[in-house]
């Protein structure tokens, strides 16, 4: 099987570059997956919800590339 | 180790998968987080794969700010999986998650023993599997919305090319274009509405038939469409842990089950070390 047998996203639409794409696949799994064994220093910040933190990051610098945000965007077209 | 020095912990193993038959395992050549070498700290059978990082930008403090910084937490996720996703092609190992600093070598060697069963029973779990990511969104589809083509405007903008037909034509057409038009709408909403919940569905039946075929099934929370990059909404967002033999089989699943439901538009990553098969509500498993 290749990789051409299983649709694509369509990234252009996006406005942002592809490789921001697979980053949020990498950090819904480093950030939410991975063994945790308490670390001295992040233990205090265990309790801090660690991709709420990383999606606002994300969500940011979206809006920063594209100026504005989709829905925004979307209702402007119309 | 000096005092403004932290231990970064990429990933756990049995120390014993770190000296087979041919050797022991070579981990000179591996860097991780800003380029440090990547080394082992071992205590009670088991191996934390670690590295030195600097507290000015790793302790606790600064973590919290960094993390926000999508550049800098772009550049250390990378380093982060590039050391597990290395080391997990050599021996089967834990992830550990992002940002877990020691203040020293010791402090591992206390984390490892303290949890060493817990360690053990999730090495024995996924260690030598591969995790395969399957997102699932809603088949391309008509617009929801009225645009330029389909409203009502088509017949205005059809009178200002000023074709001699149209002048004559409005008076009876007029009311006939706008029937036209509500009854078009109203197939247009009722279509997407049906389109939805096929597509629904089938990312259900697409979870369903790939868990099948998995050792194990996670869910991830769906991308919003800022995240993932594509407009439709996303349906499935899974992770299926299989045996590194099981790959190709799976792939192929994955890949029949794109074929069997044209609703959705399916995406595979992979392979991933088993980040989402340790941790969270797993732990201690």
């Amino acid at each position: 099987m290749t990789d051409a047998d299983l649709a694509r996203p369509d990234l252009t639409s996006a406005g942002y570059p592809a490789e921001r794409v697979s980053l949020v696949d990498l950090l819904d799994r480093v950030l939410a997956g991975g063994v945790v064994v308490t670390g001295e220093i992040t233990l205090s910040i265990a309790d801090v919800d660690l991709v709420v933190i990383s999606l606002r990051a994300l969500l940011t610098s979206v809006s920063a590339l594209t100026g504005q945000d989709p829905e925004a965007e979307r209702a402007d077209r119309r | 180790m000096s005092e403004d020095s932290g231990v970064w912990a990429y990933a756990i193993t049995e120390e014993g998968h770190l000296s087979g038959p041919e050797g022991p395992v070579d981990l000179s050549w591996l860097t991780g987080v800003g380029e440090a070498k990547v080394r082992t700290v071992t205590s009670g059978g088991l191996a934390a794969l670690v590295s030195d990082v600097s507290l000015a930008e790793f302790g606790e403090a600064a973590l919290r700010e960094n993390l926000e910084n999508l550049d800098w937490l772009d550049e250390v996720a990378r380093e982060h999986h590039y050391v597990i996703d290395a080391a997990t092609r050599l021996f089967p190992l834990l992830p550990v998650r992002l940002a877990t600093v020691y203040t020293g070598d010791a402090a591992v060697s206390a984390a490892l023993t303290e949890r060493g069963g817990q360690l053990r029973d999730a090495l024995r779990r996924v260690g030598g599997r591969v995790e395969w990511g399957v997102k699932a969104y809603a088949a391309q589809h008509e617009p929801e919305g009225p645009n330029e083509a389909e409203g009502p405007d088509e017949a205005k903008s059809a009178d200002a090319d000023g074709e001699p037909a149209g002048g004559s034509a409005q008076p009876r057409t007029e009311g006939g274009v706008g029937l036209a038009y509500l009854r078009r709408r109203r197939a247009q909403l009722t279509a997407a509405r049906e389109t939805k919940t096929a597509a629904v569905t089938g990312a259900q039946e697409v979870h369903a038939e790939l868990t099948a075929k998995a050792a194990d099934a996670r869910l991830h929370p769906p991308q919003s469409p800022q995240l993932s990059g594509v407009r439709q909404p996303m349906l499935l967002n899974a992770a299926y842990l299989l045996d590194a033999a099981g790959s190709v089989a799976f792939t192929a699943a994955v890949g029949g089950q794109a074929t069997a439901h044209p609703e959705l538009r399916v995406e595979l990553t992979g392979p991933w070390p088993p980040y989402s098969f340790v941790g969270g509500d797993d732990d201690g498993r």
